[in-house]
C-alpha cells in the first residue's frame, strides 16, 4: 500500500482546529492523521478522556464524521454496536445513506484501553467487530490529572505514584497491551506513533482494509504528564522509536514485521532524561531504575525481535 | 382479528414480543432468570424467523453500551437482564436515556446481591428507577407480552425517544407457563411500526456528535428537557395503551383498578403479587370488608396526579414494597404514593415483602387487610412494616 503525503494533505481535514488540545499535545496529531486516511464515511467513538474531552465542548464539536461517546471503558462495546446496526441495516436495504463501505473506529486513552475498558476492547475483538481500535497511549490519565495506569513505565512520576523521599514513582513495568492484542488473533495489530506520519497512515489503511477487528496502539507525547517543553513532542516520539522504547511493528495474521530496527538504539536514558516524569531517576541513589527500564526495553526487543524470526520462518 | 391462544412462560411471551417488532439489533449476558429469554430469542435466529443480528457479549456493561451505539446508530435495538446484570449496566442505563435512545429492555426481576439470590424481588427495578426509563411492570405473561409490544411504540414516539424498560417477576412470571393471547405478527408489526430514529451515526452525510462534554452553561438545560419528557411520556403511554386495547380488547392504563370503586381501604401492589392479593380480597369482600386493590402498573414515569385520585377519600391505604430502601423512609413505592397523597388526610402505611423471592402468601395479604381495618378504626399501624419475616 502506498500512502503519498501528497494524496493525504489533499484529503479534508475531518478534525476542525479550535478544539481545546493543550499546546504541544501530539493527541490531536494522532486523530488527524487516522481521520485523513479513514475519510469522511467514518463512524468514530471515543472513550471519555483527553482527546474526547477537548474535541467535543457542548455546543462544539471538532468532529467533521458522525462521532458517539457515551463512557470511560465502553468505547469498544459502543463501536461494536454501531457496526452491528450498520450490518444490520445494511442486510435488510434500511441504511440512511448508501456507502460502499462505511468505517468504524474508536479512539481510547491508555486508561480507557489497557485499564477500565480491557474488558470491553478484548470482547468485541474476540468477536469478530469490523472495526479499528486506536489506543492514544500517553502513559497516564491525563485527564484526571496525571495518574499512573497500566501503561505508565517503569519509575515515571505520576500524581498517584508520585516520586517522594520513600518512593521513586511507579514500581512497576508496563503492561505490554500489543502483545495482549496479538493473542486476539485478529487480523491486523500495530503500534505505531505520530511522528512517523507515513508508518502511522499506511497501518490504518491495512487497518481499515481487514475483514475484521483491527488494533492500533499509538505512542503520544504528553507535555503535562511527561514534563517536556512543547516543541518537543514529536521528537520524543521519534526517539521513544530510535531507542527501542516503542518499536515500530505489525502482526498481520499473526506474523510480526519491524518496520524500523535502529542500527543502533540510543539509551533510554536519553529518551528519558528529557523528560520531567523521570527527573527523580537520574538522582543519586536510583541507578538501579535506569538499569531496570533498560533491561526492561532490552528484554522487549530481544523478544520481538524472535517473535519476527519465528512467525516469518 | 384472531388472537392465537397458546402457553408460554413469561420469558417466551417477551421473546415473542420483540420478535415481532423485527428489531435491527439485540445485545445481552445471560443471568439468571434471564437466560431463558435469550435463549428463545438465539433460536428464532438459528432457524431464520427473524434476521436480528445479536451481539453476544461479555458483559452486561458492554451489552448495554454496545445497545447505545446500535440505537444512536439508528437501529431497533433491544437488551434483557436481571439483578447483578443490571447492577452492573447502571452507568449506561443512566447514559441510554440522558440520550434520548428507546432501547426496550426485558428486565427480569431478581434480588440484588449480596448474598447472592436468583429468586424475585423488585430491588433491580427499583435501583434503576432514577435512570431516565420508562417502566412498565406486568402482572403474569400476557401483560408482560402486551407491554413489550406496547414498549416500542412509546419509547420510539417522537414527542417520547426515551428507552423503556419491562419488568416481570423472576421465576414467578419468567418460568411459569400461563395461557395468553398473541397478536398475529403482521398486525403486531403494523402495530408497532417502522423505525424512524431522530439522528443516526450512520447518516454519514449528516454527521452528528452524540454524548459531548456538557458543562455549568448547558447540563442543566439538557436535564430540563429530559424532566419534561417525562410528562409527554406519560401521554403516549395512556395514549398507545387505548390504541392497544381498541386492537386486542385488553384495554392498560397506568394502574388496574381492582374492586376499587367503593372501597374503604386500598393495597397497591406491583407485579405478580397483585393475583395473589387478588384472591385474598375476594375473602374479606365476601365478609363485607370493602377492600380494593391499585396494581401500578407504570412505575416511571410516576403517575402521581392520578394515583393521588384514585386513593382520593379512602380510609386506608397499604403500600406494598417488593424491594427495600436501605436506610430510606419504606420502601420506594411507598415513599412515592405517600408523598403523592401528601394534604389528603388518608393514611398510608408501607409494607415490605417478598425480598429474595420469599413467598408472598395469602395469609400475608390477610394481615394487611386486618392493619387496613386498625388503620380505618383510628388504631395504631407502624408506618411501615416487614411481613413474612421470621423475628
Ligand atoms: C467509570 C469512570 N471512572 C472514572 C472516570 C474518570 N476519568 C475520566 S477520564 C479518566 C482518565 C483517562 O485516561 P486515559 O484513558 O489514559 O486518557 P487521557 O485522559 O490520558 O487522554 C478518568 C480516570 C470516568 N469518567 N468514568
Ligand atoms: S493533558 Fe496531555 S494529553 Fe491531555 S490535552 Fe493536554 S497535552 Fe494532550
Ligand atoms: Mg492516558
Amino acid at each position: 500500500m502506498a500512502v503519498n503525503l501528497k494524496t493525504l494533505t489533499h484529503n479534508e481535514d475531518l478534525l476542525s482546529g479550535g478544539h481545546r488540545a493543550c499546546a504541544g499535545c501530539t493527541g490531536a496529531n494522532i486523530l488527524r492523521q487516522v481521520m485523513l486516511t479513514a475519510g469522511p464515511d467514518t463512524v468514530v467513538g471515543s472513550a471519555t478522556g483527553c482527546m474526547e474531552v477537548v474535541t467535543t465542548i457542548f455546543p462544539y464539536t471538532a468532529w467533521k464524521t458522525s462521532f458517539i461517546h457515551s463512557a470511560f471503558e465502553n468505547a469498544a462495546a459502543t463501536i461494536s454496536g454501531a457496526e452491528t446496526a450498520y450490518r444490520a441495516l445494511k442486510k435488510r436495504g434500511e441504511l440512511p445513506v448508501e456507502r460502499e463501505k462505511i468505517n468504524f473506529i474508536a479512539f481510547g486513552g491508555d486508561g480507557g484501553t489497557y485499564d477500565i475498558g480491557l474488558q470491553s476492547l478484548s470482547g468485541a475483538m474476540e468477536r469478530g467487530h469490523n472495526m479499528l481500535y486506536v489506543c492514544y497511549d500517553n502513559e497516564a490519565y491525563m485527564n484526571t490529572g496525571i495518574q499512573r495506569s497500566g501503561a505508565t513505565p517503569l519509575g515515571a512520576h505520576t500524581s498517584t505514584a508520585p516520586a517522594g523521599t520513600v518512593k521513586q514513582g511507579k514500581e512497576q513495568n508496563r503492561k505490554d497491551l500489543t502483545s495482549i492484542m496479538v493473542a486476539h488473533n485478529i487480523p491486523y495489530v500495530a503500534q505505531t506513533t505520530p511522528f512517523h506520519w507515513k508508518d502511522l497512515a499506511t497501518k490504518v489503511e491495512k487497518a481499515l482494509a481487514v475483514d475484521g477487528p483491527a488494533f492500533l496502539n499509538v505512542l503520544m507525547p504528553c507535555p503535562v504528564g511527561w514534563h517536556f517543553d512543547t516543541a518537543i513532542g514529536q521528537d520524543l516520539a521519534r526517539e521513544a522509536v530510535e531507542c527501542n522504547f516503542w518499536p515500530l511493528f505489525e502482526v498481520e495474521n499473526g506474523v510480526y514485521t519491524i518496520n524500523k530496527k535502529p542500527k543502533e538504539p540510543t539509551p533510554v536514558a536519553d529518551w528519558m532524561k528529557k523528560q520531567g516524569r523521570f527527573k527523580h531517576v537520574f538522582k543519586p541513589g536510583n541507578e538501579h531504575l535506569l538499569e531496570a527500564s533498560q533491561q526492561f526495553v532490552d528484554a522487549q526487543w530481544e523478544k520481538l525481535l524472535k517473535l519476527e524470526a519465528m512467525t516469518n520462518s | 382479528m384472531e388472537q392465537k391462544l397458546v402457553a408460554l412462560s413469561g420469558n417466551e411471551a417477551v421473546a415473542y414480543a420483540f420478535k415481532q417488532a423485527h428489531p435491527h439489533v439485540a445485545s445481552a449476558f445471560p443471568i439468571t432468570p434471564q437466560t431463558e429469554m435469550m435463549h428463545k430469542y438465539a433460536e428464532f435466529v438459528a432457524n431464520g424467523e427473524t434476521d436480528t443480528e445479536i451481539i453476544l457479549v461479555e458483559s452486561e456493561h458492554s451489552a448495554m453500551s454496545a445497545a447505545v451505539g446500535s440505537a444512536a446508530a439508528g437501529a431497533r435495538t433491544f437488551t434483557a437482564t436481571s439483578s447483578a446484570g443490571f447492577a452492573l449496566m447502571w452507568e449506561i442505563v443512566y447514559i441510554t436515556a440522558s440520550l434520548r435512545l428507546p432501547i426496550c429492555m426485558a428486565l427480569v426481576n431478581r434480588a440484588l446481591s449480596g448474598n447472592i439470590n436468583i429468586h424475585c424481588d423488585h430491588s433491580d427495578s427499583m435501583g434503576g428507577r432514577d435512570a431516565g426509563w420508562i417502566q412498565l411492570f406486568s402482572e403474569n405473561a400476557q401483560e408482560a407480552y402486551d407491554n413489550a409490544v406496547m414498549a416500542w411504540r412509546i419509547g420510539e414516539h417522537k414527542d417520547v425517544r426515551l428507552p423503556v424498560m419491562v419488568t416481570y417477576d423472576g421465576f414467578i412470571i419468567s418460568h411459569t407457563a400461563d395461557a395468553l393471547r398473541m397478536l398475529p405478527d403482521d398486525v403486531a408489526y403494523k402495530f408497532i411500526g417502522d423505525y424512524k430514529p431522530g439522528y443516526a451515526l450512520l447518516d454519514v452525510e449528516n454527521p452528528i456528535t452524540v454524548g459531548p462534554l456538557d458543562l455549568t452553561d448547558y447540563y442543566f438545560e439538557h436535564k430540563a428537557d429530559q424532566i419534561a419528557a417525562y410528562a409527554k411520556a406519560a401521554e403516549v403511554v395512556q395514549s398507545v395503551s387505548e390504541e392497544y386495547g381498541a386492537l386486542t380488547g385488553r384495554t392498560y392504563e397506568f394502574c388496574e383498578e381492582y374492586k376499587l370503586d367503593d372501597a374503604e381501604m386500598v393495597m397497591v401492589i406491583l407485579g405478580s403479587s397483585a393475583g395473589t392479593a387478588k384472591d385474598v380480597i375476594d375473602e374479606y369482600r365476601a365478609k363485607g370488608v370493602k377492600v380494593g386493590l391499585l396494581k401500578v402498573r407504570m412505575f416511571r414515569p410516576f403517575p402521581a396526579a392520578y394515583i393521588a385520585e384514585k386513593l382520593a377519600g379512602r380510609k386506608a391505604v397499604a403500600v406494598l414494597d417488593r424491594s427495600a430502601s436501605f436506610g430510606g423512609f419504606g420502601g420506594p413505592v411507598f415513599t412515592e404514593v405517600r408523598s403523592a397523597m401528601y394534604g389528603r388526610q388518608v393514611p398510608v402505611r408501607g409494607y415490605i415483602y417478598g425480598l429474595g423471592g420469599r413467598d408472598f402468601d395469602l395469609g400475608q395479604v390477610a394481615k394487611v387487610i386486618e392493619d387496613l381495618q386498625k388503620v380505618a378504626a383510628g388504631g395504631k399501624v407502624e408506618d411501615v412494616n416487614l411481613l413474612g419475616v421470621r423475628s
